[in-house]
């Protein structure tokens, strides 16, 4: 068991007093993260990416890392105590979390919510650890048509599987496909779409534009609905925890299935959201109380947490073995990787084994501790979201402030960061998905290098796309998942599709 | 903020959703244009030593035209046209109050540093829009900010922006 070997000295990489303190600061910043509308997983992150410049790319990725487990964990309370999402991928969670915080029983729903992150991760972390050197092997044998061929699948699947309509998740990729190439051209050196505007030479750096797009637009969309937190109280008590966990094995078909849906569709980048609804009405089909849905039924909070956990762990999974992100926050995770110098993709697992296998044994040891500090923490942060919506915005606005600041030292990138806003408040309103945008943002220079070196070695034939089985299998794929809005609806001509109940509430991610 | 309102019989004016919707779409479709200009400018071609700089970003380009073209078209023309309204009078009221101040606080970053300014935002924000007492938000604005100033100046050692005028020089960092 060679990995199991890897993941033991990872563990002696990490076990260092000053890892575990970092540990617990970013779960605790990721949870408040999490709690505090208008910042999230994604642009806490980048937020927060600054503070590591100085530290050891290790302790720097666990405590990133941290950060990430912390919203996932902290998304919860805010759905189940106050009914409103603190994440896109825990709406879900409301629609039984809440009812049981109106019975008086918050402190079970919490319990069962955390637990199940928690499984949900566990099982996700085990596969990456067996799955992700294997993948990592097996993409070391990619030249340029195979990364350009998964590149390409990445981002036809953001429009074959994605929600709405397939023209707004192409307008919002290629947005960030054209940000992405402005500034200086990676293959000639020349200055490209910056119109004689000597600070665009810089480019569009990712950061800002999650910072603007996910931080300033939403800080607008909740001032618009005129937020006013009216929350349930919380105390979790030992007593509930453990009477909480003796219920949960009863339901471990439901974690079980959760848990694969979650890595499904964390590893194609469908995200968290989408299988976090998905879980959530498959549990309601499979589930003999499946009519009790709804009213606060303990199966309706564990399968949605379950799968987003899973999810948002297994997108960590392409972010490392081939360098391309699943979700918005491993992107930022990725653009982390990249300014400490570390280039992800197949050759980590060879050449930065320590970081690699510290960072999967810090995902065990993260969610552990997350778990821990979530049960005993959470009258603390329910308390947070009792203060007033106008002392929190302000601070929220000067903190994107600050994070937009320190990437670059540059005060243009402030001004960037209130436009992104503006940009994201308008597109979340009309339904744009903001990954895509963000995704392309940042692999679109890698996506484009791989482009143009496949077209050198084939001088200009598109044929290369389909020059062996496995570069043509992967670019046919992602072509079929392009046309599947079409595809689909032809389908549906033919065979009338099954209704699917929860799509009104589930958010375009 | 006080709580939400509910207009409830009220009837809610304002811009129809599809009328920014076909806004937007019409921006995208100029932006397509701009990046096809400006790589078509730049060569997007075959050059001697391999594809050009545009060659990439043209196409690009053209896609966003082609879907900017097509939500345009969905948003006009499309079988649920949505004449919801965008947003009311008083949504939009709440979303410019937060707005305009923004504005105006990354202005005075660019004079008068991040410090200063966000002292004077988080302040103002809360004696106007969240009616405090202004001593009560002085002293808010005032513990979160020198939060700050510990966290990234002293702690972190990463400077942030002192603005044009430096107020705060004399403190040494």
């Amino acid at each position: 068991m060679e990995e199991l070997n890897s993941l033991f000295h990872g563990f002696s990489v990490i076990l260092t007093p000053m890892n575990i303190v970092l540990m617990f600061v970013g779960i605790i910043l990721g949870v408040l993260i999490g709690v505090l509308p208008g910042l999230g997983g994604a642009n806490g992150v980048a937020i927060l990416l600054p503070l590591t410049f100085t530290m050891s790319p290790t302790s720097a990725i666990i405590m990133l890392s941290c950060i990430y487990w912390g919203a996932l964990f902290g998304g919860a309370i805010t759905s189940i105590l106050f009914n409103i999402p603190g994440e896109p991928w825990s709406v879900a969670t409301t629609f039984d979390g809440y009812p049981m915080a109106q019975q008086g029983k918050a402190g079970a729903a919490l319990t069962a919510a955390f637990t199940s992150s928690f499984i949900g991760a566990f099982v996700a972390v085990v596969m990456i650890t067996f799955l992700a050197p294997l993948v990592a092997k097996f993409a070391l044998k990619f030249g340029p048509p195979e990364f350009f061929a998964v590149y390409l699948l990445t981002f036809c699947s953001f429009v074959g599987m994605g929600k709405g309509s397939p023209f707004k998740i192409l307008a919002s990729m290629t947005i960030g496909f054209a940000l992405a190439s402005v500034g200086m051209d990676t293959v000639t050196g020349q200055l490209r779409l910056t119109f004689g505007i000597p600070d665009l030479m810089r480019g569009f750096d990712f950061l800002i534009a999650v910072i603007g797009l996910f931080g300033i637009g939403e800080i607008l969309l909740s001032m618009e609905e005129g937020l006013a937190f009216s929350g349930k109280s919380a105390k979790i008590d030992p007593k509930v925890v453990l009477e909480t966990w003796k219920k949960l094995p009863k339901y471990w078909m439901t974690s079980l299935r959760s848990s694969l849906i979650g890595i499904w569709m964390g590893i194609t980048p469908g995200g968290a959201t989408p299988a976090s609804f998905m879980s959530y009405g498959l549990a309601k089909k499979m589930s003999k109380n499946g009519s009790k849905f709804g009213s606060g039924e303990i199966e309706g909070v564990i399968a949605p947490e379950t799968a987003a956990h899973a999810a948002g762990t297994s997108a960590l999974l392409p972010m490392l073995a081939l360098g391309i992100p699943g979700s918005p926050t491993a992107a930022v995770l990725l653009g982390g990787l990249l300014i400490w110098g570390l280039q992800p993709g197949p050759l980590l697992f060879v050449e930065q084994k320590d970081f690699v296998w510290g960072l999967i044994a810090s995902m065990y040891l993260g969610n552990l501790v997350g778990l821990i500090v979530v049960l005993t923490t959470v009258p603390l942060f329910a308390s947070i979201l009792r203060i007033p919506f106008s002392i929190i915005a302000p601070v929220i606005v000067v903190i994107c402030a600050i994070g937009a600041y320190t990437v670059h030292n540059a005060m243009l990138d402030i001004w960037f960061m209130m436009l992104f806003g503006v940009v994201g408040y308008l597109f979340k309103k009309l339904d744009y998905p903001l990954a895509p945008l963000v995704l392309a943002l940042v692999l679109g220079d890698k996506a484009e290098d791989s482009f143009r070196q496949a077209m050198l070695v084939s001088q200009g034939e598109m044929s290369i796309m389909w020059s062996n089985p496995l570069v043509g299998g992967i670019t046919t794929l992602a072509l079929i998942l392009l046309f599947w809005p079409l595809i689909s609806r032809v389908l549906a001509k033919i065979r009338p599709p099954k209704q699917n109940e929860f799509a009104a509430e589930q958010p375009v991610d | 903020m006080e709580p939400n309102q509910e207009s409830g019989a009220e009837v809610r004016s304002g811009v129809a959703t599809y009328v920014v919707e076909a806004i937007v779409a019409t921006c995208i479709v100029i932006l397509g244009a701009v990046v096809i200009q400006g790589s078509w400018t730049l060569g997007s071609g075959w050059t001697s030593d391999g594809p050009g700089s545009g060659y990439f970003p043209f196409y690009i380009g053209i896609i966003l035209c082609i879907s900017g073209v097509g939500t345009l078209y969905q948003a006009l023309f499309g079988k649920e046209k949505n004449t919801e309204v965008f947003v009311d009078g008083e949504q939009l009221k709440r979303v410019l109050a937060v707005l305009i101040p923004a504005i105006v606080y990354v202005l005075a970053v660019q004079f008068i540093g991040l410090y200063v300014a966000s002292a004077i935002y988080i302040a103002l924000f809360m004696i106007i829009l969240g009616k405090f007492s202004p001593i009560k938000s002085v002293i808010t604005s005032f513990l979160v900010i020198a939060l700050f100033f510990f966290m990234f100046e002293v702690w972190f050692k990463v400077p942030l922006f002192k603005g044009q005028f430096e107020p705060l020089s004399f403190l040494g960092y």
